[in-house]
């Protein structure tokens, strides 16, 4: 086999790595150009909610849906995460013989991060794969033409007050998950692991600020905000009969997972910005 | 052309193209004038743009180039709340109805009522849907019965009785005996004719394959082959033509009658 030349190699290398910037890029261009889409879907329908005619029975329905529906399994996962975190911190804190922090500590990562994030992700998967198949199934029989026909605008009726819904709902459903997380994690440290009850409340009530609870309630109206656009877009823009359907649910669930996780980080970092810049004694903690 | 009828137009459609990706053309030209108060049967093969056309002409889709009219106003260059609200003069009937599967069928006729009529109180609303459900022809006992508990029958005539339901001037129908047996087929044809008769000044579109249907009900025909209009004119130009394409088509039309 004949041996190549430095000449040739550079040149295979070259063109090598002009393929992989160009794919790097188109991938990166179809990223931008789907995230520009899905933002002008839903500052359309966002500002459309505001337009007669009012759409509030359609709100309501989707609130109880979105809302309602979820108290159930909201509350369950609540439960059990507040009780293992519970007891893995228990674990660990008990090494260095601080188990009197395990309230606090717990309170705090439930209600900032826990609590949003895995309220977000249990709701996208429940709720937002429901308004991407419905919505798919919509388009692919002719529904939202129908619409559209009829002279109602498809985007104010149908996607408008699904998007507020979840703005409104996340964080009340955070809420519910914070409080039962709290009561998890106290069944576990005062009635099964027996710490002392007075002093789980005082050092959770000295540690734990309201602007802690806020950030999560936050940060989960803004998740509701980024599963209903995603979902409701993926559905709205369905294409191809009954795989298409499949494929837009699949896509939006799993597109609206990865945002809720990778925007917690920097939903954190902003927020904890805001709070350095406005409050720079540090009080929060 | 609508002019051989003696009527003015409901639709004026000049040079109007379209394509989806810059290259190819689905419709390549189209010019076409719609009679008003007339049955106008647009007929072709499948692919020739039919769907195309009508959805231009219901403003679902804007024309790369060309003009559309529709009942005077030109609907191209509409905004999203102008077109939402000019609709509201079309009823339409999909090729599979195209109903809410989560509204019974007299809930189907009333939802565009209650978007639009406001003042009228539930009980009004729900009146006037079920006067056009009869007119229709569904009966009375599968009022309250969703979509999916109807035949295919049952939810044309619901669908027929939801586009009426605003008392249209542009009724719009798309392939509405595709899928159906011959003995529906005459029922929806017949039904396409009552429903034109039902108000004076009502202009009806049909888009169909099938030329029988076309010679039954249609005032006026317009075949389109290959993103043009091959030939517009009434029922008898057709038989008169000599344009191969049309004669084959009316032949086996024909043949069929």
């Amino acid at each position: 086999m004949k041996a190549m030349t430095y000449g040739e190699l550079r040149g295979k290398v070259n063109h090598a790595i002009d393929g992989a910037a160009v794919f790097a890029w188109k991938r990166l261009e179809g990223v931008i150009l789907a995230t520009g889409e899905v933002m002008t879907f839903a500052i359309y329908s966002v500002r459309a909610f505001f337009a007669r005619p009012r759409r509030f029975d359609e709100l309501l329905n989707h609130m109880e849906f979105i809302g309602n529906k979820s108290v159930f399994i909201i509350a369950l996962s609540g439960l059990f995460t507040g009780a293992a975190l519970s007891y893995q911190i228990y674990l660990g804190f008990k090494l260095v013989n601080a188990t009197s922090l395990v309230g606090p500590t717990v309170a705090l990562g439930i209600t900032r991060e826990l609590g949003p994030v895995l309220t977000g992700l249990i709701v996208a998967a429940r709720a937002g794969g429901a308004m991407a198949a419905r919505l798919g199934t919509m388009r692919v029989s002719e529904q939202i033409d129908a619409l559209e026909v009829m002279g109602v605008e498809p985007r104010q009726y149908l996607v408008s007050p699904r998007i507020v819904a979840s703005v409104l709902t996340m964080p009340l459903l955070t809420g519910i998950f914070d409080f039962v997380a709290m009561f998890g994690s106290w069944l576990l440290c005062v009635q099964v692991l027996e710490m002392d009850e007075a002093a789980f409340f005082d050092r959770t009530q000295l540690w734990l600020q309201p602007s802690h609870i806020n950030e999560g309630l936050f940060k989960a109206a803004v998740f509701g905000l980024f599963f209903s656009a995603v979902c409701t877009h993926r559905g709205f823009t369905t294409k191809g009969g009954a795989a298409g359907v499949g494929n837009s649910t699949n896509r939006g669930v799993v597109l609206s997972m990865v945002l809720i996780i990778v925007s917690d980080f920097f939903l954190t970092s902003l927020i904890n910005f805001f709070y350095a810049v406005t409050d720079p004694t540090g009080g929060r903690g | 052309m609508a002019a051989a009828l003696g009527s003015e137009a409901a639709v004026e459609i000049k040079d109007l193209k379209k394509s989806f990706d810059g290259k190819d053309y689905v419709l390549n030209g189209i010019d076409l004038e719609i009679p008003k108060g007339r049955i106008t049967v647009i007929i072709g093969f499948s692919g020739t743009g039919k769907s195309v056309l009508l959805k231009h002409i219901l403003g679902l889709l804007k024309p790369t180039s060309g003009e559309i009219r529709v009942l005077g106003r030109e609907i191209g260059g509409m905004g999203v709340e102008e077109l939402t609200r000019f609709r509201q003069q079309y009823g339409m009937l999909f090729q599979y109805a195209a109903l809410f599967d989560d509204m019974s069928a007299v809930d189907n006729v009333v939802f565009p009522i209650r978007e639009h009529r406001r003042d009228l109180t539930k009980e009004q609303m729900r009146g006037i849907a079920r006067e056009k459900l009869k007119q229709s022809g569904l009966d009375e006992k599968h009022f309250d019965k969703l979509p999916a508990e109807l035949s295919g029958g049952m939810r044309k005539r619901v669908g027929l009785a939801r586009a009426l339901a605003l008392d249209p001037d542009l009724m719009i129908y798309d392939e509405p005996t595709t899928g159906l047996d011959p003995v529906l087929t005459e029922m929806v044809d017949n039904l396409i004719v009552s429903t034109h008769n039902l108000k004076q000044g009502t202009t009806s579109v049909v888009v169909s394959h099938d030329l029988y249907a076309a010679f039954r009900i249609g005032h006026y025909i317009a075949m389109l082959n290959n993103g043009k209009v091959l030939l517009a004119g009434t029922p008898q130009d057709f038989l008169d033509s000599e344009i191969e394409l049309v004669r084959k088509f009316v032949a086996k039309g024909v043949h069929k009658a």
